[in-house]
């Protein structure tokens, strides 16, 4: 029977031992050599019987199938745009994928996007060595006029998303904000400019505390008071 | 007499303090302090690389910058900036870190490594490495261990850990040192250079010395990553 060496929701440092044991199962963020159970990130780890996952702390986001993310025009070329994602790796979005009018090659793409305009698109495809394809047709997916973005750590988002959007809906509620916040660490705000900084305020909050307990209460709190 | 001008006994390092997210706009940094050695790491990326005929479709490569800063020496040992050190320093950083870290999954990308030397009194090198492997956990990049990196070297016929500059100007030719970094749970030596001489005996002796200090290093890295995340709810 294996021995587990750490609690639930620990921070655990690369090189740690989480736990000793061939019948403990090594997730994300952890490896396994022989006997033990090791942490390869700095993370809150989750013990889930004998299951241990890592989720990080920190970290750039990889692109990945399905995401929504925001993402800025880096530059038009002949069949597309060039995608600034935020990561380590650029996304091209097609002229067929970019609106449902009919684009004619070599016409005036700016007339869509112009360059460092600001879009919430759909991640189409992910190859194994990281080309990227987008969309910008589907629900929700435009370009974002107005209001402001701002940078947060990816690694944070789903926190501040929150379970089905829970967190998020509070801020919005609160301050008649809109707000999209985009897998890769891109948010999009846009209210009274007053509003907008309050929910800047309360968003640096959730990204900061965001492994702590009672979080939702504390934010409807700020929001109130 | 005492054997070392500061007292210390010969198994004993130089008062060590580390600090985990001290630059915020860097995706991962770290301050590591022995001495009055100070090394501060920031690391950005996982991220694009230019120019592109360095880039490695198989994984993300690794790219270490060592610096002293020009008010960081006593003035005249190594005018700091470019140099054929500097150059060098960066690039056995660089293989010293390489093995821990696990860049599979960004191919063609890079994960820049800034060190900057604010103040140095010997084993410079030792602390940029401690630093950078804090910073590089520091910004959630894959890792099998951290890298602590310390010296050992040999005063009057005795080995000690971690020099000083005054110790290695002790002797008149010069007081044999040896920079070392390991991988503690493998113990894997990931650097190892020699300035001056040492019988093979001693060097054997030196490295099983040094380990001991190696491993406390990596514990009070790991401890220090997990500080900054202390008491973050009071405010």
């Amino acid at each position: 029977m294996g021995q587990v060496l750490v609690e639930d929701k620990e921070i655990v440092a690369p090189g740690q031992v989480i736990a000793t044991g061939m019948d403990c199962i090594p997730g994300k963020g952890t490896y396994r050599d022989n006997e033990e159970i090791i942490a390869s990130t700095l993370s809150i780890m989750t013990v889930d019987g004998n299951v241990f996952k890592g989720i990080p702390m920190n970290g750039r986001y990889v692109p990945q199938e399905g995401d929504r993310v925001i993402g800025r025009v880096k530059d038009i070329l002949m069949s597309g745009w060039k995608i600034d994602l935020n990561s380590a790796y650029d996304a091209m979005l097609p002229l067929k994928n970019a609106s449902f009018d009919y684009i004619e090659r070599g016409s005036d793409l700016t007339k869509y996007f112009a360059l460092e305009d600001y879009l919430s698109v759909k991640i189409t495809g992910v190859t194994s060595q990281k080309l990227v394809d987008i969309t910008a047709k589907g629900k929700g997916l435009r370009k974002l006029d107005e209001g402001r973005i701002i940078k947060v750590n990816p690694q944070k988002v789903p926190r501040l998303i929150g379970t089905r959007g829970s967190m998020i809906s509070i801020i919005k509620k609160a301050l008649d904000c809109n707000i999209f916040i985009g897998q890769n660490g891109y948010a999009w705000i846009r209210g009274e400019p007053e509003d907008e900084v309050k929910a800047i305020k309360a968003i640096r909050k959730i990204e900061r505390e965001a492994h702590t307990a009672g979080l939702t209460e504390r934010i409807s709190e700020m929001l109130e008071a | 007499m005492t054997l070392r001008p500061d007292g210390r006994k010969p198994h004993e390092t130089r008062e060590i303090t580390a600090e985990a997210g001290v630059i915020k706009q860097a995706d991962g940094s770290a301050k590591f302090k022995i001495g009055n050695t100070e090394a501060v790491a920031a690391v950005y990326g996982p991220q694009e690389l230019h120019p592109r005929h360095l880039q490695n479709p198989k994984k993300g490569i690794l790219r270490c910058s060592y610096n002293m800063l020009p008010f960081s020496g006593d003035g005249s040992r190594v005018r700091p900036g470019f140099s054929r050190r500097s150059e060098e320093i960066s690039h056995v950083t660089t293989k010293a870190l390489e093995p821990v870290v696990d860049l599979t999954e960004y191919p063609n990308s890079v994960v820049d490594v800034f060190i900057e030397l604010t103040q140095t009194d010997a084993g410079s090198r030792c602390a940029g490495i401690c630093a950078a492997s804090m910073a590089l956990a520091d910004a959630g990049i894959t890792m099998k261990d951290m890298v602590p990196a310390i010296s050992v070297g040999k005063l009057n016929d005795t080995l000690v850990i971690d020099l000083d500059g005054e110790e290695e100007h002790l002797d008149e030719n010069e007081t044999p040192d040896i920079p070392v970094a390991m991988i503690p749970r493998s113990e894997e030596i990931t650097l190892l250079q020699l300035d001056g001489i040492v019988t093979q005996q001693e060097l054997l002796d030196g490295m099983s010395l040094v380990k001991e200090s190696l491993h406390e290093i990596a514990d009070l890295q790991r401890k220090a990553l997990k500080k900054q995340y202390e008491g973050v709810v009071q405010e």
